[in-house]
């Protein structure tokens, strides 16, 4: 295909779209599948058919939309009238809509979601602009909202010196949690030599509570592989893995399909859109391993080696895969790239505050109201996240702790609800942007035992090759354990907060060094916590069970009815 | 190869090239307590017991695998550095059994040579108590999981070195365990070729002779560079 045969198919599914009267988006990321929108649009399309399949009607099985608690989710669209999303619906009101629309009545105001809800209106969509809006299996709908333009206009007027400086320009920072600046890795890999250079996108996504990549991986597989393209032409490969979580099979399924229609369309494959440029994709499939996020890692196990991370220097920009330089970037940090083309660099890096250009990706969990995916400027301070966008807590309850960044970062606690969310602000309260997990806590979380979820997870996903992170993790987890059940000593503590030290200090890789975040980040802003279960053996939170008494209470205990046993005459 | 010049503990040195800062500091007979690396063994940097202070560098960095700079100024020893080499022989020393009075490698072990010099004399930690099996279906040597530290020097004599590659690590995490032949019982390996190199470098009396009582193990390890040297000679006579 060439680039003008592009645009003219581009031109043709707007046209097509524009045409339709009604247009029934049925939200089908994985969310609402388990809510059960197979079976909403299955009801839709056999009701289409019962009534002749109208041309002007069309229902679309699409990506996420965002809010993911309240789905199944459907969207109207009719022209001339704003979109219209109506949550949880099942097959008959969804029915039912429909037949409201055939027999020209108004449409139904049950289970609508008010037009201005803030959830959407906040967001500012960048990476997830076309997700929810189109089947994420079908390439002419990526196309027909621009897809591959970015990639098409790369190829035809700039020289991958130049889209490196694009990438650099624009501001954009690694979105897999280091926040490594995208432009200047993708320069040292296109300086690099080496008989043959690769792109891998890192789509292993382990963290609890986060799932941003897998959405997009789902809902707009098309843009990953653009943003992939893309990097290809600019860095001199013509070879690229996306290494997806083994717990991700619909993302895996629809990456396939995504591949295989780029090649047959010719945007992927050999001579892409009509020019010199080759690139192949391939997809890798995780095995469950965390720390398989991590690159030295993930490099090993594309190459059938077992996932263990190996000290950098040499980073993967020098010397990745099979020896040669290799460019590994989130999927996120991917699905930024044709915007930041179609916008232009200036444009994408007015986006954003401060170091942080551009837009993040969350997922919303937690004691919010409104939990799901969003996509925010960065910078935007937590307190509009989790209370405008997210719709505050639940019952107005009283907000204790943000998580961010999942087993490697830390709590933010309400005295610093107004911090713009980006990268060095972050840093700077002794947590990370991380992936994008961000999980609202209330009153009733025990920080004590948050930092032990993580502490359990970290010990579970160590590798096992440096001994910090192998036998620290589980020993940080028993100090935890006791001051949870109530049996800790003074010294626990006191070793706790040294030991959090070593293994941040000494461990390998950013599993290790990271892990004792949660710790020493609940340590720092919610110590009398700490010093509650320790010293009064009481959880404020009342979460924490405290039923094993500390060995010196037993001693003395013993000690006690030794001494009632002999005054009693008794036998002890 | 160029010559550098950095500081180590405050001294002005030189070195070459391309040699690491263990290197160097072993060249001048200046101590850094190591348990994974092995001289001809390609480091693995695991062990974590080699870090040192770099000037300028946020956390410490292994010795033995960071490589001499320029102008680096580098410190083997202070009092965090030898607070968490002795933690880290701590936590060693809960994470299995090392009960030495009742061990084979008894006088000669490195884990207990390193405990005594850091002055570890008690573990702070809580003793993980696993109950580990001990594989001696082998005809002439044994496998006890539970006195060996996954330092991986059998795993990577075996593959690099013998070229059988018997040894490799399944489970991850604590559960990590050193398997033969993708975990089948040594005896019954078909690759192992009995050739004895890893039970003389397994620094702790986990890889032993069979028959051996406690105390009785004594290991010779200079075989490896030996070994390598003449490989390297008749290489050179051949191209
Ligand atoms: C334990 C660990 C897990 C990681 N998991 C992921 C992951 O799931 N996805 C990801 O993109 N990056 C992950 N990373 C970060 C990667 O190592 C790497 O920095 C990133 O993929 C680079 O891409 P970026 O520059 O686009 O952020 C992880 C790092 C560590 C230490
Ligand atoms: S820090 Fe943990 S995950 Fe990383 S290499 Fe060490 S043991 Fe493996
Ligand atoms: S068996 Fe010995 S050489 Fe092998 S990993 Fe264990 S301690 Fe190291
Ligand atoms: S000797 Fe350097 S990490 Fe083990």
């Amino acid at each position: 295909m060439t680039r003008a045969e592009l645009a003219e198919l581009a031109e043709k599914e707007q046209v097509q779209r524009d045409a339709k009267k009604l247009r029934l988006l049925v939200c089908c990321g994985t969310p609402c599948l388990a809510a059960g929108s197979e079976a909403v649009v299955a009801a839709l399309r056999q009701k289409l058919a019962e009534s002749g399949s109208p041309a002007e009607l069309e229902v679309v099985g699409t990506g996420c939309l965002g809010p993911c608690s309240r789905g199944p989710l459907v969207t109207v669209q009719r022209k001339g009238t704003p979109d219209m999303v109506y949550e949880r619906m099942d097959p008959q009101q969804a029915v039912a809509l429909l037949d409201a629309y055939l027999a020209a009545a108004s449409l139904p105001q049950q289970n609508l979601l008010p037009e201005d809800l803030p959830f959407f209106r906040r967001q500012q969509r960048v990476v997830l602009q076309t997700c929810g809006l189109i089947d994420p299996e079908d390439i002419q709908q990526y196309i027909g909202h621009g897809g591959y333009e970015a990639l098409a206009q790369v190829l035809h007027e700039m020289t991958p010196e130049e889209v490196c400086d694009g990438v650099t320009a624009s501001g954009l920072r690694g979105r897999g949690g280091g926040g490594y600046s995208t432009g200047l890795k993708w320069q040292l890999v296109q300086k690099g030599t080496g008989s043959r250079k690769f792109v891998v996108a890192n789509g292993d996504e382990g963290d609890p509570g986060a799932y941003m990549d897998r959405s997009l991986m789902e809902s707009d597989p098309h843009r990953v592989l653009e943003g992939m393209a893309i990097a290809g032409y600019a860095v001199g490969a013509e070879q690229g893995y996306i290494y997806v979580r083994g717990e991700y099979p619909l993302a895996a399924q629809r990456l396939k399909t995504a591949i295989r229609d780029a090649e047959r369309m010719g945007v992927l494959g050999s001579r892409v859109l009509d020019s010199n440029f080759s690139f192949r994709v391939d997809i890798r499939i995780g095995a469950g391993a965390f720390v398989c996020g991590e690159e030295t890692a993930l490099l090993a196990s594309i190459m059938g080696r077992r996932g263990q991370p190996r000290i950098r220097p040499p980073y993967p920009a020098q010397s990745g895969l099979w020896g040669c330089p290799t460019l590994i970037n989130n999927v996120e940090t991917f699905g930024n790239i044709a915007a930041i083309f179609t916008m232009g660099p200036a444009a994408f890096a007015s986006i954003g505050s401060g170091k942080s250009r551009g837009t993040k990706v969350f997922a919303l969990c937690g004691e919010v109201c409104n939990t799901g995916l969003i996509e925010v400027p960065m910078g935007m301070p937590l307190r509009e996240i989790i209370y405008d966008i997210g719709g505050g807590l639940p019952g107005g309850a009283a907000f204790k702790a943000a998580q961010t960044g999942g087993p490697s970062g830390g709590c933010i606690p309400a005295s610093k609800l107004d911090t713009p969310v980006d990268y060095e602000h972050l840093q700077e309260l002794g947590s990370i942007m991380g992936s994008g997990g961000l999980i609202v806590m209330g009153e009733k979380s025990c920080m004590v035992d948050v930092a032990r979820f993580f502490m359990e997870f970290c010990l579970d996903e160590s590798c096992g090759k440096c001994v910090p992170c192998r036998t620290g993790t589980i020993e940080i987890y028993r100090l935890l354990t006791r001051l949870c059940n109530g049996s800790a000593a003074a010294r626990d503590l006191e070793n706790l907060e040294k030991l959090c030290h070593l293994v941040k200090d000494t461990s390998l890789c950013g599993l290790g060094s990271a892990a004792p975040n949660p710790v020493l980040s609940t340590l720092h802003w919610f110590r009398d916590e700490y010093e509650a279960h320790l010293t009064d053996r009481r959880c404020p939170a009342g979460v924490c069970g405290m039923d094993v008494k500390p060995l010196h209470l037993m001693a003395e205990e013993l000690l006690q009815r030794v001494v009632a046993s002999r005054v009693n005459g008794e036998a002890f | 190869m160029s010559a550098i010049t950095l500081t180590l503990n405050e001294e002005l040195v030189t070195a070459r090239q391309g040699q690491t800062i263990l290197e160097v500091a072993r060249e001048h007979s200046i101590h850094i307590p190591t348990l994974c690396y092995l001289e001809g063994l390609e480091e693995m940097g695991g062990c974590r017991l080699c870090m040192v202070e770099v000037q300028g560098s946020a956390r410490p960095v292994p010795a033995c695998i960071t490589k001499a700079q320029e102008g680096m100024v580098v410190a083997t020893d202070s009092e965090t550095i030898t607070e968490y080499r002795r933690m880290i022989v701590e936590l060693l020393l809960a994470e299995r059994n090392h009960t030495c009075a009742v061990c084979v490698q008894n006088g000669s072990c490195e884990l207990q040579t390193l405990a005594a010099r850091l002055g570890v004399d008690h573990v702070r930690f809580d003793y993980l108590h696993q109950q580990l099996s001990m594989d001696a279906s082998r005809e002439r040597f044994a496998l006890d999981h539970n006195r060996c530290v996954l330092c991986l020097r059998c795993v990577r004599t075996c593959d690099a070195v013998e070229g059988a590659h018997t040894w490799d690590v399944r489970g991850r995490g604590v559960t990590s365990r050193i398997v033969a032949d993708l975990d089948r019982p040594w005896g019954e390996s078909v690759s192992c070729t009995d050739c004895g190199k890893c039970v003389q470098l397994c620094p702790t009396g986990a890889l032993f002779r069979k028959g051996a009582t406690v105390g009785e193990m004594v290991k010779e390890r200079e075989f490896l560079m030996r070994l390598l040297e003449r490989r390297r000679a008749i290489q050179g006579r051949q191209s």
